[in-house]
């Protein structure tokens, strides 16, 4: 479980989180929600570690961050699985290089041991048979699955998510949404997923928190936030007809 | 910034640079790397440019030395010092500072803007490292040799021109550039070359690294790496003629 306590963190005079508290638990997917600038990349990038906050504490399985010697921090470390927005492939490296990197780095493993590792998770986010190819030669799509399998690739406990399926066609955005939600509840991770993605909220938000201005305005579970009467979730969530339609549709059946 | 700030952000990086790797088997196999695209790809050049600039100095000296005082060993002589002391290794090396400064900052600027960095520190990689320290030890260490062998074409460039042309002997020419040889002129310009190559690895470096924004941000990264390269070796070039020959 990832537990967020009073969490600050600003850039020069801008306090771009004010104090946000949450709950993050293993086996679900978890979604940060908001508009642009409301925080969502700052709270993610404090939560792993490339942002030091200026107060507050973020503790992994009663674990606080900040307060790692060198030896824990890089422990904490490779239990982390990360899916950046761009899928962050090193460019140079074959889908098997970029998905073996992290082996290499930080196991003792022979190298057919690893590559038995690398094409199990490639066979787990279906992707068999390519892994002589770059990064360039793959889709959009095919590249969010290979950075899964290299996050996934080291047994994480916890996956970091952000904007997955941004950039992707709705079916293959739905694709990597399932994709990750299997992983989470076949290994119990704590995932953490940073969207925008309304289609992402209604599938898989098993816990959402929205985020608004830098703060925590609201919190629940897809369900939830067909009912919800917070002014800034509604106008967030709802703003397309289509969802607008799909709200009513939800309310009109469960009177 | 002010300049003073990039300075000390510049060391604060050497500080980082300077760690032992994580693992030996991913340093070697970068460093190899390294070795071919900053080292091996650039022999082309280095060697084209070397035996042209090397016969346009000799040929440049025997019109200007055009005086029946003058032996005609001289233009060996001075294109051979011509050659040792600058052309070979500060030429050669500003050449390096375009081609591969470029390529190190945009490569690395690349990186950081596509987030490859980051994901290299959420692993809990030394990403300074890993990244910088192959480039420093693979232009360290091969550099040298190319410097010897733009001096080696530089000279034999200049027999060529000379015979080609007419203007002097051959024989002129080998007796000149046997004469006054001075063992310590070739350390004085390998100790350049080893301070020219860690400018050419780490200021790029430094440019890439911390660059901020998108492919604008980038290409203005890479074209400011060269030019301070430049400034830098120059400078540099000044200090330690100063320091190893006065």
């Amino acid at each position: 479980m990832i537990e967020v306590k009073d969490l600050h963190k600003g850039f020069g005079d801008v306090e771009v989180l004010k104090g946000i508290s949450t709950k993050f638990y293993p086996g679900k997917t978890n979604l940060i929600i908001g508009q642009s600038g409301s925080g969502k990349t700052v709270f993610l990038k404090s939560l792993i570690g490339l942002h030091t906050p200026e107060k507050g504490t973020i503790s992994f399985d009663g674990r606080i961050n900040t307060k790692f010697t060198e030896e824990e921090k890089q422990q904490w470390r490779q239990e982390i699985g990360m899916v950046f927005q761009g899928s962050a492939l090193f460019d140079s490296q074959t889908v098997e290089d970029n998905v073996m990197f992290p082996l290499k780095m930080f196991t003792k493993k022979s190298k057919e041991e690893m590559l038995e590792r690398v094409n199990f998770v490639l066979k787990r986010v279906k992707l068999e048979n390519s892994n002589d190819k770059l990064p360039a030669e793959l889709s959009g799509g095919m590249q969010k699955r290979v950075a899964i399998a290299r996050a996934i690739v080291m047994n994480p406990k916890y996956l970091f998510c952000d904007e997955p399926n941004s950039g992707l066609d709705p079916r293959t955005a739905i694709v990597i949404d399932k994709l990750i939600q299997e992983i989470t509840d076949e290994y119990q991770i704590t995932t953490v997923i940073n969207t925008h993605d309304m289609n992402s909220v209604m599938e898989i938000g098993e816990k959402i928190i929205f985020l608004n201005k830098g703060k925590k305005e609201w919190e629940g579970t897809s369900d939830d936030i067909f009912s919800t009467e917070n002014e800034a979730v509604v106008s967030f969530v709802y703003s397309s007809n289509l969802f607008k339609k799909v709200r009513e549709a939800h309310l009109n059946k469960t009177k | 910034m002010t300049y003073l700030e990039h300075i000390g952000k510049y060391f604060i990086m050497l500080g980082r640079v300077f760690k032992k790797p994580q693992r030996a088997g991913v340093f070697r196999e970068a460093l190899m790397k390294e070795i071919d695209d900053l080292g091996l790809k650039s022999i082309g050049i280095i060697m084209f440019i070397s035996f042209f600039i090397g016969g346009v100095i000799a040929l440049q000296t025997a019109l200007n030395l055009d005086s029946p005082f003058i032996p005609d060993s001289l233009i060996g002589f001075a294109a051979k010092r011509s050659i040792i002391l600058e052309f070979a290794p500060t030429f050669c090396c500003i050449i390096l500072a375009g081609k591969v400064g470029s390529y190190i900052t945009s490569s690395i600027g690349t990186m950081r803007v596509t987030e490859q960095i980051d994901a290299l520190d959420v692993m809990g990689i030394n990403s300074i490292s890993h990244l910088v320290l192959p480039k420093l030890i693979a232009t360290v260490f091969f550099y040298p040799f190319l410097i010897i062998l733009a001096m080696f074409l530089g000279i034999f460039g200049g027999w060529i021109a000379g015979v080609l042309s007419g203007l002097f002997a051959g024989t002129d020419y080998i007796i000149g550039i046997q004469t006054d040889f001075k063992p310590f002129l070739i350390v004085y310009a390998m100790i350049k070359t080893l301070v020219f190559s860690f400018l050419i690895a780490t200021v790029p470096s430094y440019h890439g690294y911390y660059v901020k924004g998108g492919s604008i941000a980038v290409g203005r990264a890479s074209t400011q790496a060269v030019v301070w390269t430049t400034i830098l070796i120059v400078i540099a070039n000044y200090i330690l003629t100063q320091l190893l020959l006065t």
